[in-house]
């Protein structure tokens, strides 16, 4: 538990966190393994589990009818996936899919919740966290839809 | 330069060569030899005879200045009738014009090229010479966003320079089919993963202005000083002389200042929509 824990405070989302956070958050959490062509989750599903990637790619689909498996995005190590276990009704939007060997911490959503919901110090140290991330998104997003490089970008 | 810089020289297309879709390659050959030598992101005023004239930033090895090449995306009426010159076919040029790269201010450091669409373009001159002198630089970084992976510029050059061992190179698509096997993603997520040192790293950013903006604030944010990051600005080029003032960026003629700025001088005119 004690290596989970500093694997845990390693990972660039959690970086300064408070250790004794850090050992609550890793009651939630467990090392999980996927190979090229899993999925981490699919869309719909609920959202049970938070990824904080420590090794490889994961592709972010949709799937479009005539248009097949469309990549929005693709996150690497020291990202996290799977920002619907904040957000009621907690379900995924799209599918994750591993790009090669990945290794990430997964941590249990409902846990998660718990634990933040029991302290809110801690939960609002996971808000600082996730918001920026939310908001790196969405930004992205923005520039996507912009369609900066077609003809009139 | 001819003696009168308004005065367009006749040239030749010696080569054409499509890097994408509606974006051409000229190879041109000015007749009665070369025009002066040109630095790494200026650019040229190309004419198509009988449509009009456009500012294209010149694309080939500033080494080699013989080979006056212009990569052109086919946009409005003037660009696409360059794009659709064969070989022989006559053109205008006048140039070339402008500030380039930083180059000299780039020895010793490490150089963090950020690239976006047909961005690469006027980047690849600078790019050229990086590789050329390339024991003169720290680690090179070159980090390029476009649409989608059929429309990688310059994709066999990427693929060579890939294997050089010497340059770090990332591409990212903001889409693609499962097909694609590369980065998909706005070109700024590849900051994070890309390994340089903030503090004594330059930047070379170029690409359409809202990336640029976007790009500026991602470095801002590794840790990149504003005086270090440097964007290439395209707007409103007219004369090239900084004469007629069509491209007046608050104190700044973009074609006679720029179009290559360094950032700190940028960064609170490029989003006042006013100008």
């Amino acid at each position: 538990m004690e290596d989970l824990t500093q694997i845990i405070l390693g990972h660039p989302f959690f970086a300064g966190l408070d250790p004794e956070y850090g050992r609550i958050v890793c009651g939630c959490a467990r090392n999980v393994r996927f190979e090229a062509g899993d999925y981490l989750f699919r869309a719909h599903a609920p959202a049970n589990e938070l990824y904080l990637l420590r090794h490889g790619r994961v592709a972010l689909e949709v799937t479009a009818p005539e248009r097949g498996t469309l990549t929005f995005q693709t996150l690497g190590a020291g990202e996290i996936v799977g920002l619907s276990w904040l957000i009621p009704p907690y379900r995924f939007s799209y599918d994750a899919r591993a790009l090669e060997l990945v290794r990430a911490i997964a941590m249990d959503a409902a846990c998660l919740r718990a634990k933040c919901e029991a302290d809110h110090d801690l939960g609002y140290e996971m808000m600082k966290r996730f918001t920026p991330v939310l908001l790196r998104r969405l930004q992205a997003t923005r520039l996507q839809i912009l369609d900066v490089y077609g003809p009139h970008g | 330069m001819a003696d009168d810089p308004m005065l367009p020289r006749v040239a030749r297309v010696r080569r054409r060569r499509r890097d994408g879709p509606q974006v051409w390659t000229l190879e041109t050959e000015p007749e009665g030899g070369s025009l002066a030598a040109f630095a790494a992101g200026q650019f040229n005023m190309l004419t198509a005879f009988g449509v009009g004239e456009v500012p294209i930033s010149v694309s080939g090895d500033p080494a080699e200045p013989g080979r006056l090449l212009h990569t052109i995306r086919a946009v409005g009426p003037v660009s696409t009738a360059l794009t659709r010159l064969e070989a022989g076919a006559a053109l205008g040029i006048r140039g070339p014009f402008g500030a380039g790269w930083p180059m000299s201010e780039a020895a010793g450091r490490d150089v963090v090229i950020v690239a976006g669409g047909l961005g690469l373009a006027p980047l690849r001159p600078a790019l050229y010479r990086l590789l050329a002198e390339r024991p003169r630089y720290g680690r090179i970084v070159l980090l390029y966003g476009t649409r989608g992976p059929e429309e990688i510029l310059f994709r066999r050059e990427i693929e060579s320079w890939r294997r050089r061992l010497d340059i770090d190179i990332e591409v990212t698509v903001d889409h693609a089919t499962a097909a694609w096997h590369g980065h998909v993603g706005v070109v700024t997520t590849l900051l994070a993963r890309a390994g340089f040192d903030p503090h004594q790293a330059l930047a070379l950013v170029c690409g359409p202005e809202i990336m640029m903006r976007f790009a500026a604030a991602a470095l801002g944010e590794a840790g990149v000083a504003d005086e270090a990051i440097w964007l290439a600005v395209e707007r409103n080029m007219k004369c090239g002389i900084g004469h007629c003032g069509h491209c007046q960026l608050g104190p700044v003629l973009v074609c006679r200042d720029g179009p290559v700025f360094r950032y700190d001088r940028l960064r609170t005119l490029l989003p006042v929509k006013e100008m």
